[in-house]
């Protein structure tokens, strides 16, 4: 009879991921690229804030742009269109991206002359949440016909982000959506959680979104 | 669905100690994962029944031990648990303060196994 035993571990799951994603952050801090990982839900904007952004840094910031979806090039396409650097990562199913899917789409993208890169991860809520990118800064849209209440459904996401975009404010008047009520409850999560309203339709807000874009650009050359 | 690549990384790490302790079977993986996670037990069983089949980890039955989301105030000395799906608030219950520290909760780790 073969006995039992009992094997210590005590290893982290995401301990490769983790080990890669400290390493793309360090050598894009070396090349002076910082890496933003924007995540939203599917539909809430994140293609179109792409394309303003790139409207308003337009002369003065060289944006390059990581496209990921499960099974299309059709956000990709728009970006090339607009002559910016893009590539577009097929996840083949995945519902998030990793450091691995990450280093891959930095490999591809010409990096020389890029001050900023996008990851525009997988319309989700819940998974991209879950794993560090490498990206020196997470952003998020929540879209006002999303509802004022998704920071209690899926909390994690509302934590892990610096930054969180109010997408799609044309349609306030429209429902029933509280902007004083998700802000109370994005901050009893994240007090450190930076909002800015916005709409990529009418271009409301988007100036302040590009002035602190600048604004940490230039803060994170300088090293800090 | 990020149970299927969380369930990839368990299997590597299970068969990377099962062979460095010449296990001929696993039976059973202890994992401790964070209340912040939204990992379902049952569906991470699936995926690692599936992946398993074949290895000498097949057919191990993992067990999960949810880490509560606990987190250290900045503002008074004390600690406090949160139970984010009742409240959707981690400021301090005593004090109000909104600048405390993670102390557990995002927990991903295989921390034993019993093997054969």
């Amino acid at each position: 009879m073969t006995a039992f035993r009992l094997i210590e571990i005590k290893e982290d799951i995401r301990a490769d991921n983790s080990r890669l994603a400290a390493a793309i952050r360090e050598q894009l801090r070396g090349k002076k690229i910082m890496l933003i990982n924007l995540m939203s839900s599917p539909g809430s904007g994140k293609t179109s804030l792409i394309m303003r952004t790139l409207e308003g840094l337009k002369g003065s910031i060289n944006l390059g742009v990581i496209e990921a979806d499960i099974d299309s090039a059709v956000d990709a396409e728009k970006i090339a269109a607009v002559g910016a650097p893009v590539v577009q990562l097929r996840t083949g199913g995945f519902c998030h991206l990793d450091a691995a899917m990450v280093n891959r789409g930095l490999d591809a993208l010409p990096e020389t002359g890029l001050d900023l890169i996008i990851i525009e991860n997988i319309g989700n809520l819940v998974c991209p949440a879950e794993f560090d990118t490498g990206a020196h800064k997470n952003a998020m849209i929540l879209s006002v016909p999303e509802g004022d209440d998704k920071p209690l459904k899926y909390p994690l996401m509302f934590t892990v982000c610096d930054l969180l975009l109010v997408n799609k404010i044309d349609y306030l008047s429209l429902g029933d959506f509280d902007m004083n009520s998700l802000r109370e409850r994005v901050l009893n999560l994240n007090p450190r959680m930076t909002i800015f309203e916005i709409s990529c339709k009418t271009g409301a807000g988007l100036e302040a979104w590009i002035n602190w874009l600048k604004k940490e650009i230039a803060a994170f050359r300088k090293g800090r | 669905m990020h149970e299927m690549a969380v369930t990839e990384s368990i299997l590597k790490i299970v068969l990377n100690h099962a062979e460095m302790n010449k296990a001929e079977k696993v039976i059973t993986i202890y994992l401790q994962i964070g209340g912040l996670s939204g990992l379902e037990g049952e569906w991470l069983q699936r995926y690692f029944d599936y992946l398993s089949k074949g290895t000498i980890a097949g057919g191990a039955k993992l067990k999960i031990e949810k880490t509560p989301l606990m987190v250290k105030c900045g503002t008074c000395p004390g600690a406090y648990e949160v139970r984010l799906e009742q409240t959707g608030n981690l400021a301090c219950p005593d004090c109000g303060g909104n600048n405390g520290t993670l102390l557990s909760g995002r927990e991903y780790t295989v921390k034993t196994m019993e093997v054969q």
